[in-house]
């Protein structure tokens, strides 16, 4: 039987109701009543101008994930065609792959300064390895069968890829896709505790160290709200995108 | 169809000796890995010719290099030595006006792309302008019985019918020859009957030349009018066997008439002790 898609919130809202209720006389610092985050929440963020921090924040987003997800999925292709170069770069991807993009964040902000230059840079530096490790992989799994296909139906390299791998590896691109959006969120804090005078992440850190744990929790909150809303958003697109392959397993499922 | 190549295909005959074959196989040999330890010779020495509206399927042991000949007729594959030549010219890559079926038609359609779209690709890369696409296109689901299926999606439908849209794919840009590769063993009997008859009629209503290449002995005594029979691997032509089966042929009536039987014995008796 199929269960109306609002009640599987069950979990999350007891979970809510308990935090709410076993908070309700919480004279901690650190865990504040969560009657209390909200109202605060509603002041600074609805009410007052806290909201300047978020559209700081995501300006760089904006820019930083898109360009991981084009470079990642262009580079892939391109270490797809050229595989002998391909084969020849891997290790060194490989290497550059495994250093924390945290890890680097000192070298980048002393070549790049503290301005937004560095944050997106960050953000793409971190953001790109799954898309691109996906798409690479994606498309050296197109079958030989399709490849043949395509030649015998005399397509140009570039008809092909366009018609024939970039689709045939679309399920894999958006799975890197799907990770490198939440690498790129991460990244988006992080780059923002370091040296920084702005964006949620600088908010949420100076509330801590100014000692208001109550605005911390407000910070950390609606940057929740913002990724699972740009998570939700994702796999709208997701479901359009790969209308055909979820169609298609789905069919197979069934058998 | 003219009436002389009408005669002649009731006679089971070749068509006529009037100008070059559309294929001509020439001592076709490849090795795959040449030179090297892993070397394995796949095809021997195998020549033979397909005259212009003929059908020639090819049969042989399981693993004899079917595939790989089908391969190396199409222009997808380099022969080691030898030569394949289509309509004159010596293939360098994959002809235009050749067309090829794959076995598996869910590895070849695009799972991506509506059945109506599918059919399109070969018509967008050939540069066909759109309204004349459109007639084709009709024409073709038409031409193997799927009319009112474009909008679906090729996993959306039995596998009969989407080997019948591969078909249509390979057909709409009305190649002179349709080069297949196994493509009924993918679907179960009473399907691949259907598809037999209606590759019979689009071969009849098109004159097209098709060469199919298949392990199923009754199926290339049913559908060809000469059968090239290959040894084991590396596979050399055992004999080339005239089919004189007349047309129309019918599942029922072809298949159980002495003819049949007795051609059939023949190759199976050629098959067997490769």
């Amino acid at each position: 039987m199929r269960v109306p898609r609002i009640w599987r919130l069950w979990f999350f809202a007891t979970v809510l109701v308990l935090w709410w209720v076993l908070s309700a006389d919480s004279t901690s610092t650190f865990f504040p009543p969560l009657r209390k985050i909200l109202t605060q929440l509603y002041e600074l963020w609805i009410v007052g101008d806290a909201r300047r921090e978020l559209w700081s924040s995501l300006g760089h987003f904006a820019i930083g994930y898109p360009a991981a997800g084009l470079l990642g999925i262009g580079i892939g292709a391109l270490l797809w065609k050229f595989h002998r170069v391909g084969h020849a770069v891997s290790p060194v991807l490989y290497f550059v792959y495994v250093i924390p993009t945290a890890a680097m964040l000192p070298a980048i902000v002393a070549v790049m300064g503290i301005g937004s230059p560095m944050k997106i840079t960050v953000i793409v530096l971190a953001a790109i390895w799954p898309t691109l490790l996906n798409t690479l992989d994606g498309m050296r799994g197109i079958d030989p069968v399709m490849l043949d296909t395509a030649k015998v139906m005399h397509m140009s390299p570039v008809r092909t890829v366009r018609t024939v791998v970039l689709p045939g590896a679309m399920p894999q691109i958006m799975a890197g896709l799907r990770h490198s959006l939440q690498i790129a969120v991460i990244m988006m804090v992080v780059s923002e505790l370091v040296a920084s005078r702005s964006g949620i992440g600088f908010f949420i850190l100076e509330a801590q160290q100014r000692f208001a744990m109550t605005e911390m929790w407000t910070g950390i909150i609606v940057l929740a709200l913002v990724g699972s809303a740009l998570t939700f958003l994702f796999i709208a697109v997701e479901r359009l995108v790969l209308a055909w392959y979820l169609g298609a397993r789905a069919v197979e499922q069934k058998g | 169809m003219s009436p002389v190549s009408q005669s002649e295909v009731i006679h089971g005959r070749p068509p006529g000796p009037s100008g070059e074959p559309v294929l001509s196989v020439r001592a076709l040999a490849k090795t795959y890995n040449a030179g090297q330890r892993t070397e394995r010779p796949a095809i021997a020495d195998v020549s033979f010719d397909v005259a212009k509206g003929e059908f020639v399927c090819v049969v042989g042991p399981s693993g004899c290099g079917k595939t790989t000949l089908l391969r190396c007729l199409s222009g997808l594959l380099g022969p080691t030595s030898g030569e394949v030549r289509f309509e004159g010219t010596p293939l360098q890559a994959v002809p235009d006006r050749l067309s090829v079926v794959f076995q598996d038609y869910s590895r070849s359609l695009f799972p991506w792309l509506s059945v109506h779209r599918n059919v399109a690709v070969p018509l967008k890369v050939a540069g066909v302008p759109k309204q004349q696409r459109e007639t084709r296109i009709r024409e073709v689901l038409d031409a193997v019985g799927l009319d009112d299926v474009g909008r679906s999606y090729p996993w959306q439908l039995s596998g009969g019918m989407q080997q019948r849209v591969a078909i249509a794919r390979a057909l709409a840009h009305r190649p002179d020859m349709l080069l297949m590769d196994e493509p009924f063993a993918s679907v179960d009997a009473q399907t691949r009957f259907d598809l037999e008859d209606l590759i019979l009629q689009v071969r009849r209503e098109l004159g097209i030349t098709v060469v199919l290449v298949t392990h199923d002995i009754d199926e290339a005594v049913y559908l060809a009018d000469r059968v090239v029979v290959l040894g084991r691997a590396p596979s050399r032509v055992k004999e080339i066997v005239d089919v004189p089966l007349e047309h129309p042929r019918t599942q029922l009536g072809t298949r159980s008439s002495d003819a049949f039987g007795r051609l059939r014995g023949h190759l199976m008796e050629l098959v067997t002790s490769a």
